[in-house]
């Protein structure tokens, strides 16, 4: 399960390239109060909790529990 | 349910100014990781330096301290030496480490101090807006070497390298953040120089593979690929120096 925190996301893309499952994406649709796209769970159902895009994230963006 | 990946207690909710992709979020948490799983929040004095990292005071917990350019080891030695219980590290770019500073880091490694440096690397000055910079390649296209850093620009320093020669360093390693293996291995090395630090064995610097995606004028993502693909064959990674007590 997975928290991403929007407003401190600045759409850098480095989850999204890193997730394994590829369920990550930039929500083209917002923007966040920083100006960016934040990232969004497409599959919450496919996530298997890896952690590799918490430990890429620049902005602890992502909790893990 | 426990958190099984969280953001450290050492770093404050303070949202960074680095740009986005921008590694020094990655080293600022892998340090305030450091502090928190050995516990020494409370006796921890952070010297943030001049750079993009000037405002590192920000967003750590622990105590921090802001000093002119170049000058975060001398006065890491000034508050180590005062307050000997505390841990002290500094947080230092390449313009400030390698350049207006090499005289500081050069002699605070020969002294031995008891401090731990963590010196991110990314090949350019990124503050000022991307010009050339000590350890830019040989080659490299920034806003002062247009046609590329060429010999009369001089060559590389390999900071590492350099002050491992001096018998007061102690333990200096090159780790990189371009992928998660790599971060979390980083993370281990700074936990190591902490653990020296606290046992009293002297000089430790680790140094950190870092990008600039702006001044890079790169996306994020492939700025990553530039460091796995021209900085490491420069710069080699692993352990350059291990004068650690084993424990």
């Amino acid at each position: 399960m997975i928290t991403i925190n929007e407003e401190m996301c600045q759409g850098c893309g480095l989850c999204v390239e890193i997730c394994p499952r590829k369920i990550l994406a930039l929500d083209e649709s917002k923007i966040n109060d920083r100006g960016h796209t934040p990232i969004v769970m497409t599959d919450e159902n496919a996530c298997t909790g890896c952690s590799l895009c918490a430990v890429m994230c620049p902005d602890c963006v992502i909790e893990i529990e | 349910m426990p958190l099984k990946f969280k953001k450290p207690d050492s770093l404050t909710d303070i949202a960074m100014h680095y740009c986005p992709g921008c590694t020094h979020g990655i080293i600022h948490r892998l340090v305030a990781n450091a502090i928190d799983t050995l516990g020494i929040e409370g006796k921890t004095v952070g010297i943030a330096s001049v750079g993009c990292s000037v405002f590192a005071y920000n967003y750590f917990t622990c105590d921090m301290q802001q000093a002119s350019h170049g000058r975060a080891p001398a006065v890491a030695t000034g508050v180590k030496r005062s307050l000997p219980d505390r841990i002290v590290f500094t947080y230092q770019g390449d313009g400030d480490l390698a350049a207006i500073g090499t005289a500081e880091i050069v002699h605070a490694a020969a002294r031995g101090e008891n401090i731990t440096v963590i010196f991110v690397n990314n090949a350019i000055y990124g503050m000022t807006g991307g010009q050339m910079a000590p350890t830019t390649l040989n080659g490299q296209v920034t806003l002062t070497s247009p046609y590329g850093r060429r010999q009369q620009e001089g060559h590389p320093v390999r900071m590492s390298e350099m002050l491992s020669t001096l018998d007061g360093a102690r333990y200096i390693e090159r780790v990189s953040v371009h992928n998660p293996a790599h971060i979390i291995k980083a993370g281990k090395s700074i936990i190591k120089a902490f653990e020296m630090q606290l046992r009293g064995e002297g000089f430790s610097m680790i140094e950190v593979l870092s990008t600039c995606p702006t001044n890079l004028k790169m996306s994020p993502v492939k700025a990553l690929k530039w460091v796995e693909n021209n900085m490491i064959p420069f710069y080699p990674l692993g352990i350059i120096k291990d004068g650690s007590v084993k424990v």
